[in-house]
């Protein structure tokens, strides 16, 4: 007899990448427990403003895939979750999934009352803590699941009460205790993605000291409607319209005492993010100072048209150094022209970080077994039989490898639980 | 299915505060005919959830309205089983985005309710499409190289059947040709495990493999595709589910590379491509004359990232060059390597290979436009090299390899369309939406009325969506893999192989389920064609984006199913509405434009209907509500499964009803179209532009109807659009036709 338990799926990761594999399997049939840290699903690129190299949102692709899961049905979701623990062999896997208190049960409808009473507020962790929000809150406009949630701190506080109260549907329990749900399963799809590099650790770019050095990730934030200014690119230090934006490519990436590997994407982001600052202020100029542009396959059009902006000058060499003018806050880059070989001092309003990827593996500890490679991804599709790294865990990806890399897990998850 | 309707409306969220719903509940039963109709302070919640089951289980009621939330939350809430299910979204688009206990807000309520009343009457139960035919779920493989080789074991793993079809006489495509290789995570050049691929599959008795074949005939559709395949002078005739098309990629022809890159002027200027037929050979030597090899000079982007020949990067060449590199240091240490490059891609770990190349001691130079000095067998390069600011002349060099780029095999070929028409003297059709190129690269030949290949997007690559959904071409059920959809390495070939087969099963397991694929999946309505009405007119045959209408020789339409989406661009093509669907159909969006209560002029309360894509501006305008943005009181919003379905009738039935302006919203078109269908968006704009037309000529102002293109995060702009269009419709005036 068919033991259904022993055929189901874990995906660990509700990014581009987990989110891929478990709908993918779904889609075929299988039953898939989707596990994501975040209050809602699809990871990173939830936080970008438009996608390369078609400038269009991703949450059009989001959408779709949302209501795969909707109509699927086989897709256990449990947000605010990590694996703590995951042992087994293939087609038995235990795991231990821990859910942190959301303190708004699935009862929520959305209808906001929490937040209209509550005063109190946290900083945006959406926007990279670059605004504030309510502590009872949507995690953001499109978050899927659609709920309400509490910041700790609020549900611990006198106000809990008066945010609970103000629910007519008995959604908030300010009690909510961390839950531990124990799963079989028979493979697993470990794709839990990457973090941006710690720019605060590149002590010569002045990312922390000066306002007006930004990272790449916060810069999609500034250009999104629904981030910290509306969707206006606007300075940190005094809000005004930046006219010159200088973008620091392999800020931390191919860097021995960094991310000795390349990121993969952070030339195109920041050519994407060009346009975006081209778009609002025709006038601006812009600066990208890189190593060497990787603008593969088709997305070499994207740069070669960008190329014939006349606002926008490439510039072969590595900042060495961001400095501050402590009255206008206006940043000096000192940048080695190594064409030239000469020394450039160059004045702009706005510094954007391309901060690289860095593996989410290489700070999480699950799984022990998995062996991390020498920058802590986990650098294979099958890491044991029956366990499975898929996405930005395994090798900086772009969104479309990244759905390249789930579906294919998916499949090897499958075959891995087939005719048990 | 005889219908018990039932109405149920919630009164949280503040639907109960801002509207009568006392008189919501006495249109329900008396213009809806809900022999039910009961309201709740929560539907959501389990006790108002139960109500429902509780009327199922007692009163048979099998046909239900749930008045409450839109129909994007609280889906696992509301899904009863053997019941039909209509949303009427009173919160995000109704009372969150509109005045409470306000006059205008009541009878947008009333009308939405009337709308579903009149959608529900409309509305029968999808029942799966079943082929006559039997089905099939073997997975045909096109291309036994790489990525072919890998879909067809990956298929068989899964425990599905493959069928693998190569052309040459041996599997292995161009892979059996390359000595070493480079794979993820990219440490060393390793030994080339084709070979042992090739056993594999040749001994696994789930594929079948046909060797020095080719596909003669595709026709069919999912699970019964019929495969004519050609081997050795006959033919034979195979049942297929889906297709991974891995027909791989072939060099770019050197002989069209610039004449400063020396190609053709020396033995000694090699591309990359040639020089793994020297290293296959065994020891790499100088062309001319075997010599051992002092001096080499790799050169890349030959032909590459240039819009006089490849305007792409082939994404690999600069690993093959470094691997190339090291294998010529590997052969003899002392031999000098140049890598004359622009820009140096190796992303990800990939970035090891680079540095293992340069403790391998290979020279970089970094160079935009090297030139190639080469006579008889003395070759030099002369490049300008940016590091050291300065030209440098590289004399007495053995060997230049020149990384010429990947094209896809679907590039080849004349485009069908531009074939067609000197072929044909038909008259072009009126509506002339964006022409398709397909290359009749003679690799699936296709029997489809619409070209016998996957259309390209760009470059000959045969996607689509390539962003969000890579593997979706643009003919169901048929999933390019490899090099064929982007230019593409061995590992990364492998992956893809695997992601392919993925969906291919999917599509089989869906299809024989009688349920849609992407992005529909699981959707179990399907187009029905009312033969005796149609005209041969040949839109629906012409404008389904996905080729899955073939044509007899009388131009009458012969629908295959199992390729449909589902989005229903036919059914708005067709001008006699002989196209629908159970659950969605011309007379259904009709009944809902008529039982929308239309004031009189005098009232001046003017109508708008807004007809929305279901997947992008639907959202948005929920979104609105979500933040409880206001808009005009005069819309009223009919969502479309795409814009493309948008019949033309229905705005000549708004007019008629006295509707005083109409708005479409739907997804960006034209080169980076977001139209989850392709070209749904765009067809109904090019609709529109012909009613334009038609209006002008009956003195009906054009300016009633227009079309907006709105993404999902235009959530903040929306609301003025709809606002501004009810101002401008003010400025022109009543419809003349209100009150006939």
């Amino acid at each position: 007899m068919v033991d259904v338990e022993t055929q189901s799926i874990l995906v660990v990761g509700g990014g581009m990448t987990g989110l891929t594999a478990a709908i993918e399997a779904a889609e075929a049939g299988r039953e898939v427990y989707l596990v994501e840290k975040n209050p809602y699903l699809g990871g990173r690129v939830a936080q970008m403003h438009q996608y390369f190299p078609k400038l269009c949102p991703p949450y059009c692709g989001l959408e779709i895939n949302f209501r795969r899961i909707k109509n699927s049905g086989r897709i256990h979701v449990f947000t605010m979750a990590q694996v703590e623990y995951v042992s087994g062999r293939k087609g038995a896997w235990d795991a231990r999934i821990k859910i942190e208190p959301r303190y708004v049960n699935e009862k929520c409808t959305a209808c906001g009352k929490c937040a209209e009473v509550c005063t109190s507020e946290i900083d945006n962790p959406f926007n990279y803590g670059m605004d504030k929000i309510k502590a009872a809150y949507l995690p953001h406009d499109m978050a899927f699941p659609l709920r309400y949630m509490l910041d700790p701190s609020l549900a611990k506080s006198a106000e809990g009460q008066t945010v609970k109260d103000a629910c007519q549907y008995g959604a908030i329990e300010l009690d909510m205790q961390p839950k531990t749900v124990e799963l079989k399963v028979g493979a697993v799809v470990w794709a839990t993605g990457w973090l941006p590099y710690n720019a605060k650790r590149l002590d010569t770019l002045g990312f922390g000291a000066y306002p007006n050095v930004i990272t790449n990730v916060m810069m999609e934030r500034l250009a999104a409607a629904n981030g910290p200014t509306k969707g206006k690119i606007l300075r940190p230090s005094d809000g005004k319209a930046p006219q010159t934006v200088a973008f620091v490519q392999c800020a931390g990436s191919r860097d021995e005492n960094h991310l000795p590997f390349c990121s993969s994407v952070c030339c195109m982001a920041s050519m994407k993010q060009a346009t975006y600052v081209r778009e609002q202020y025709p006038d601006a100029r812009i600066y990208i100072f890189f190593i060497d542009i990787r603008a593969m396959d088709r997305l070499e059009s994207f740069y070669a048209d960008l190329k014939k902006d006349a606002n926008v000058t490439f510039f072969k060499g590595k900042v060495a150094k961001i400095e501050q003018d402590a009255a206008t806050e206006n940043l000096v880059l000192r940048v080695e022209d190594t064409t030239a070989g000469s020394l450039n001092m160059i004045n702009v309003d706005l510094a954007v970080l391309a901060t690289g990827m860095q593996p989410n593996t290489s700070v999480y500890h699950q799984p022990t077994f998995a062996e991390r490679d020498d920058y802590g991804f986990i650098a294979a599709q099958e890491v044991t039989p029956g366990f499975f790294a898929a996405g930005c865990c395994r090798t900086p990806n772009s969104v479309s490898e990244s759905v390249q890399d789930g579906t294919a897990a998916a499949l090897k998850a499958i075959q891995s639980v087939v005719r048990r | 299915m005889d219908k018990k309707i039932a109405v149920y409306i919630c009164t949280g969220c503040g639907i109960g505060e801002s509207l009568d719903v006392d008189q919501l509940s006495t249109l329900a039963t008396s213009e809806c005919k809900a022999s039910v109709c009961r309201n709740h302070a929560s539907l959501c919640s389990p006790e108002g959830a139960q109500i429902i089951k509780d009327d199922i289980a007692n009163e048979g009621v099998n046909a239900l309205i749930i008045a409450a939330c839109s129909q994007r939350v609280m889906y696992d809430v509301f899904d009863f089983e053997g019941t039909i299910l209509d949303r009427v979204n009173l919160r995000e688009q109704v009372v969150w985005t509109h005045p409470a206990k306000d006059e205008d807000t009541q009878m947008m309520a009333e009308d939405y309710l009337r709308m579903s009343g009149a959608r529900m009457q409309a509305m029968l139960p999808p029942e799966p499409y079943k082929p006559e035919q039997e089905m099939s779920t073997d997975i045909l493989v096109v291309g036994g190289g790489i990525t072919g080789m890998t879909a067809a074991l990956q298929a068989a793993k899964a425990g599905y059947n493959a069928v693998l079809v190569e052309q040459e006489a041996e599997l292995g495509g161009f892979q059996k040709n390359v000595s070493k290789n480079v794979v993820f995570p990219f440490k060393d050049v390793q030994a080339n495990e084709i070979e042992t691929l090739a056993a594999f599959v040749k001994s696994n008795d789930k594929i079948k493999v046909l060797t020095g074949s080719k596909v003669e005939k595709l026709s069919g559709g999912p699970c019964v595709f019929n495969a004519t395949i050609k081997q050795n002078g006959s033919t034979s005739d195979h049942r297929i589910g889906a297709v991974v098309l891995a027909a791989g990629w072939k060099p770019y022809d050197p002989e069209k590379l610039d004449k400063r890159l020396g190609y053709g002027a020396s033995p000694n200027v090699v591309t990359n491509v040639q020089f793994e037929e020297r290293a296959k050979s065994g020891k790499i030597t100088r062309p001319s004359d075997d010599r051992a090899l002092k001096t080499v000079a790799f050169i890349q982007c030959a032909g590459q990232r240039d819009p006089q020949h490849l305007p792409y990067c082939s994404s690999i060449c600069c690993f093959t060059a470094l691997k190339q590199a090291i294998q010529v240091k590997q052969q003899d240490p002392k031999t000098n390597v140049f890598v004359f490059y622009q820009e140096m891609r190796t992303p990800g770990q990939g970035e090891d290979f680079f540095r293992k190349a340069q403790s391998e001691g290979v020279i970089f130079v970094r160079a935009q436009a090297p030139e190639v000095l080469a006579s008889g067998s003395k070759v030099a390069v002369e490049a300008y090299d940016e590091l050291l600011g300065d030209k440098i002349l590289l004399d007495d060099v053995d060997m230049v390899v020149l990384a010429t780029g990947m094209v896809p095999a679907t590039a080849f070929g004349e485009d069908y369309k531009a074939k067609k028409e000197t072929d044909e003297t038909e008259k072009k059709s009126e509506l002339v939406a964006s022409v398709d190129s397909i290359f009749v690269s003679d690799i699936l030949n296709l029997e489809y009325r619409q070209g016998p290949e996957l259309p390209e997007l760009k470059n000959g690559f045969p996607d689509s969506h390539f962003i969000c959904f890579p593997y979706e071409s643009r003919r169901t059920g048929i999933y390019p893999a490899g090099p064929v959809r982007r230019p593409m390495g061995v590992s990364n070939a492998m992956e893809d192989a695997t992601g392919a087969v993925m969906k291919a099963i999917q599509c089989v397991e869906l299809t024989s389920k009688g349920l849609a694929v992407h992005p529909r999946a699981g959707d179990a309505s399907y187009p029905e064609f009312f033969m005796q009405r149609c005209t041969q007119c040949k839109r629906c045959t012409e404008e389904c984006p996905f080729g899955a209408i073939n044509e007899d020789e009388k131009g009458n339409p012969l629908p295959q199913p199992t390729r449909c989406r589902r989005c229903g661009v036919c059914m708005g093509a067709c001008p006699e509405r002989i196209i629908s669907f159970k659950n969605y159909s011309v007379a259904m969006i009709g009944d809902m434009i008529k039982s929308i209560n239309v004031p009189e002029e005098y009232d001046e309360k003017p109508r708008i209907l807004v007809f929305c894509c279901e997947n992008d501006a639907y959202p948005t305008l929920d979104m609105a509500g979500l933040r409880r943005m206001n808009f005009n009181a005069w819309v009223r919003i009919i969502p479309l499964r795409c814009l493309g379905s948008l019949n033309l009738v229905w705005i000549a039935d708004s007019l008629s009803k006295g509707i005083d302006g109409i708005m479409l919203l739907g997804c960006r078109h034209g080169d980076n179209y977001q139209c989850h269908f392709i070209k749904g968006s765009e067809l109904a704009n090019i609709r529109l532009s012909k009613v334009k037309e038609t209006l002008d000529r009956l003195a009906l102002e054009s300016d009633r109807v227009r079309f907006e293109e709105v993404s999902i995060t235009d959530y903040a702009k929306v609301p003025a659009m709809l606002d501004e269009f009810a101002e401008k419709l003010a400025e022109i005036g009543a419809n003349p036709y209100k009150g006939f």
